[in-house]
């Protein structure tokens, strides 16, 4: 037999969690299929974590309107799930008089796109806000709306509030096949399995085309677009308070520098179109590409601090705008296709949106409970000390500091490794509670976050992997290897 | 919350902590406390099996694990309080320590005088920007070590190493040992910045290739690590293109330098060299916070563990003597680092001091045949020559107290290589 | 025949060249600067010597115990000692110094514990 699910949604990414999330709240069985082992694996990932304000798109396009519907959202979601956000604004810089036209078009756009308190600025302005900026700016466009987030924090939280209300996540299920059955319904072959459903969507990301293909005779393409990022540890004095980006190409929005929600310094990202959505790997040529153009914004930067490289791959459709909603000529599926920047902004209206067709097109009805989300508690470095004394007497495993760069302590590793949807792997802990984001990177609290979640999930130190699949961090113990060949 | 006082708290109980320690208890403090994060004091050389130390101190060649069990034994007979398991969060500028633990919770420690002693980390795959993907089987070499020696575990079968620092080389003939097979060990400059004995010990016996004026270019592989691309590079350190040697692996050890670890330090406000990353000190070890003193590799990096133990005995003396308030000096001679040196330390000398001063400080390249020279204004207090200087290995030179008689603090010493003719 | 020897000693490295006759007696030792590398050339080309350290396994331990040979052992005895010490079982309590594996390989030397456990 098949598993089934009413509603099967291809991909836990940000838009398939914020989706699985508003869907949990009806009355239907919900099941994300995700191809790695965790959620949050793909572009969600590896991004800006910019929250937009919406003056980039054109006018009219899905990514103007839902691009500001989502970053007006942003706020009292991210309260809502505990997750970090600040609306630290934007300067877009301009270093010509062609550069100050651009950003005239900017705001004007931002203007026809419902973006508020836009504001051309001199130079000596821009310097004033700004001093670390390179000196030869000649004008500045300040965006104050523009905001920042952790978007895996993001994503963590919304498919935890899903996975409270019923939603099912599968990890390691890679759709390989969707089918369109003759009563309406569908069948999915993840190579590990075939499911059903009634309903099928499409939010899988760099392989969002090759499923809507398999379903409509409209042909999309999207290509592969790379972004390479350096990543800062927190200074003591932020550089820049804003994110601060350089006048937009036709590759995108350009090369930005910007302060991530947790202090650090994101340097990034490059534009590289490649064949592999998978290929994930940073470049000599990528990063130096970045730093050439950083230079331009901050020329004062120093790698010194340097603590990490990565980068992601953004879905770009050629046509250049999202595409969402009811896939064309195939009844009950609906797709998000083509989600790049402004995705990650635009996420919860996206989710909102298709969510909003999918209710009224199958008539569910709002289930009479939801259960309330509990927000992670607030990490320890962050608490009073009064509010840390009393954690430790609750939890003394509060008291014990794991990862030393960022101070996190076990009890937060352990909660992690509890979630809704578990961290179960190294990385999954460190996306979860930043233990070994930090300068050392792991380094100390590598060896000690492996051996906490061997402890609290059973599982042989052999078999504890570093992001899942394959990726085991030990290879057998001083007298044996490791046996690995009942591994799938 | 509970606020405790001591004479002198000691944060650390690593081979710096304890000789600091020791020294302060002998010298008649009965009020001193040590704090350790881990579960054992030792430090790293718990993880440091292999033979080596002590050669100075003992005339003993020992193993990491013995030569600290012989600070802890001492401190054990002094009856000094090491307190495990406690991390210690903050430390301010007035001397009071926070710190935490699963037991005690939350507790602020007023400290007549504070000696840091947290030692060092290792440098990350991010402080060299190396491209590739970011899989699983990269290591730094004190964390595989880790794993090997503390655990019982193996991080890899098929390894590269990168850099040739005293770590890198242990952790070849310690991999090896256990079954796994050393592919090769890379380093970017021209020389080893490891012990010649290392080099052959550890990789001519067991036939690895060193590999000079190379660097890892890629790292491949999505899950776990499936390959690394080598290549030669120039005088500047960048890559020749059509150089590029692959070698397939699982694994790829970093030993790619050590920095002091001086969050606590900072957060106490104390002055830091950029050169050293460690605090900047006068000759009691005291840093730009008074009451506040540094000793090990959180001051500066060591080759030597008995140069860790000596300096910290001094730190410890001088702690003792500054709680006891024994009168300070108030006017300095500078140091500064001359042509061909980096990170003399320390970095001030009291005027004048009463005992020998020792200088410490690492040669910035290979010389040959070239001289030592410490001087001040004109006047040449030392000069010493040597076959061979390299950054590899730590200089130290000891001026005497007569030596700084009629000198004029106005003018620096300075510490310099003078070449020799080849 | 001669041997090519880096000399360990001191940071110089001297790169010393070792001339043996047939029955492996040294004859003469070129490239040394001091009394010192003569000396480890000789030893290096007739007898190399080398301390082996090692961990293993406690039974009742999550920590392996460290040991050592109690001095240097030759050279060519390594793999063999690593391959005996798979073989000997310990458990905790262990004092520092206590003989883990007695004479090992043959070698008249004793393989000891360099750390307690308790």
């Amino acid at each position: 037999m098949n598993n089934h699910s009413d509603i099967l949604i291809a991909g836990g990414g940000v838009v398939g969690c914020a989706l699985a999330r508003e869907l949990s709240r009806y009355a239907c069985s919900v099941t994300v299929l995700e191809q790695a082992w965790d959620v949050a694996e793909g572009a969600s990932k590896a991004n800006s974590g910019i929250v937009h304000a919406g003056y980039d798109a054109a006018p009219g396009t899905l990514k103007a309107r839902l691009n500001v519907e989502g970053a007006r959202l942003y706020p009292a979601l991210c309260a809502e799930l505990g997750v970090p956000y600040a609306q630290c604004g934007a300067l877009v810089i301009g270093f010509s008089k062609e550069d100050e036209v651009t950003l005239q078009e900017l705001l004007d756009r931002g203007l026809a796109n419902g973006v508020s308190g836009m504001k051309m600025l001199s130079r000596a302005e821009a310097l004033s806000l700004e001093p670390n900026l390179n000196p030869a700016v000649t004008c500045a466009l300040l965006v104050p709306t523009s905001g920042i987030v952790s978007p895996y924090e993001l994503t963590f939280a919304l498919a935890d509030d899903a996975t409270l209300n019923g939603v099912s996540f599968r990890f390691g299920e890679t759709v390989q096949a969707v089918r369109p059955q003759a009563d309406g319904s569908f069948l999915v072959e993840t190579g590990r399995g075939v499911w059903s459903s009634d309903t099928f969507v499409n939010c899988a990301g760099a392989s969002s085309a090759v499923l809507h293909n398999q379903l409509s005779d409209l042909s999309l393409r999207i290509i592969h677009r790379r972004g390479q990022y350096y990543l800062l540890d927190h200074p003591a004095h932020p550089p820049f308070q804003r994110t601060i980006f350089q006048c937009p190409s036709r590759m995108g929005k350009g090369v930005l520098v910007s302060p991530t929600v947790h202090g650090n310094v994101l340097l990034g990202p490059s534009a590289e179109d490649i064949a592999d959505p998978e290929d994930t790997a940073t470049t000599q040529s990528g990063l130096d590409s970045v730093m050439e153009k950083v230079r331009l914004t901050w020329p004062q930067v120093s790698l010194r601090t340097n603590i990490t490289n990565f980068s992601g791959v953004r879905a770009h459709e050629e046509g250049g705008d999202f595409i969402i909603g009811p896939v064309s000529g195939c009844p009950n599926a609906y797709e998000a296709v083509g989600i790049e920047s402004p995705g990650l902004s635009s996420a919860p209206a996206i989710a909102r949106e298709l969510a909003g067709r999918i209710v009224q097109d199958r008539n569910l009805s709002r289930k009479e409970q939801v259960l309330p989300f509990r927000k992670p508690a607030i990490p320890f470095r962050e608490m009073d000390p009064d509010a840390q004394q009393a954690a430790i007497r609750d939890n003394p495993q509060y008291g014990n500091i794991i990862c030393r760069c960022e101070v996190i302590t076990e009890a937060e590793i352990v909660a992690a490794i509890h979630r809704p949807v578990p961290a179960t792997s190294v990385d999954a802990v460190k996306r979860r509670t930043r233990a070994g984001m930090g300068r050392c990177q792991g380094g100390f609290c590598s060896p000690r976050v492996a051996s906490i979640l061997s402890r609290e999930t059973g599982i042989s130190l052999l078999e504890i992997t570093k992001n899942g699949g394959n990726s085991y961090l030990l290879t057998g113990t001083l007298t044996e290897d490791a046996d690995r060949r009942d591994r799938t | 919350m509970n606020r405790e006082r001591v004479d002198i708290l000691i944060i650390g109980a690593g081979p710096a902590g304890l000789a600091a320690a020791i020294a302060a208890r002998e010298d008649g403090i009965s009020s001193l406390l040590v704090l350790e994060r881990e579960a054992q004091p030792g430090g790293i050389l718990r993880q440091c099996i292999h033979n080596g130390f002590g050669l100075h101190r003992f005339q003993e060649e020992l193993t990491g694990p013995e030569y600290a069990q012989r600070d802890i034994d001492r401190a054990r007979e002094l009856d000094i309080p090491i307190e495990c398991g406690v991390t210690v969060l903050s430390v301010s500028a007035d001397r009071v320590v926070t710190c935490v633990s699963p037991t005690h919770g939350l507790r602020q420690i007023e400290a007549g005088a504070v000696i840091l002693a947290m030692g060092c980390r290792e440098r990350p795959r991010g402080a060299l920007c190396t491209p590739g993907t970011r899989c699983a089987g990269i290591y730094s070499a004190g964390t595989a070590q880790r794993f090997v020696n503390l655990e019982g575990f193996m991080p890899g079968k098929r390894v590269v190493i990168l850099g040739s620092g005293d770590i890198g080389l242990i952790m070849a003939r310690r991999m090896t040992l256990q079954g796994a097979k050393v592919l090769a060990c890379v380093e970017i400059m021209p020389y080893s910045s490891g012990l010649n004995r290392n080099i052959v010990q550890c990789l001519q016996d067991y036939d690895i290739p060193l590999y000079l004026s190379h660097t890892v270019t890629d790292i491949q592989g999505r899950e776990r690590l499936e390959r690394v691309i080598v290549s030669e590079v120039d005088a500047r350190r960048r890559p020749i293109p059509g150089t590029e040697m692959a070698f397939d692996c699982d694994t790829l050890l970093l030993s790619v330098g050590l920095i002091p670890e001086n969050e606590l330090s900072e957060s106490a406000g104390v002055q830091l060299s950029p050169t050293t990353s460690g605090a900047v000190v006068s000759d009691s070890f005291e840093t730009s916070v008074p009451g506040v003193f540094a000793c090990g590799n959180v001051l500066h990096v060591h080759d030597l563990v008995d140069h860790v133990s000596d300096e910290s005995f001094q730190a410890g003396h001088a702690a003792a003597a500054f709680v006891r308030g024994e009168p300070r000096a108030e006017r300095w001679f500078r140091v500064e680092d001359g042509e061909g040196i980096r990170g003399c330390v320390p970095q001030k000398i009291q005027l004048c001091p009463s005992a020998s001063v020792t200088l410490m400080f690492r040669p910035a390249d290979v010389f040959r045949n070239a001289s030592v020279v410490i001087s001040c204004s004109e006047r040449e207090l030392v000069r010493r020559k040597a076959m061979i200087f390299t950054p590899g290995e730590m200089a130290s030179y000891s001026l005497k107290p007569e030596c700084f008689q009629g000198l004029s603090e106005t003018d620096p010493i300075v510490v310099r290589i003078e070449k020799g003719v080849d | 025949m001669e041997q090519r020897i880096t000399c360990i000693n001191c940071p110089v490295g001297c790169r010393m060249t070792v001339t043996l006759n047939e029955a492996g007696e040294v004859l003469k030792v070129e490239g040394n600067t001091c009394p010192r590398g003569a000396k480890y050339a000789r030893q290096e080309c007739t007898l190399p010597l080398r301390m082996i350290t090692a961990v293993i396994p406690v039974e009742n331990a999550a920590t392996p115990l460290s040991v050592k040979t109690a001095s240097p052992v030759p050279k060519k005895m390594i793999s063999q000692v690593m391959e005996a010490l798979k073989q000997v079982q310990v458990s905790a309590p262990v004092s520092l110094g206590q003989v883990i594996l007695p004479d090992v390989c043959g070698t008249g030397v004793d393989m000891i514990a360099t750390r307690p456990l308790a």
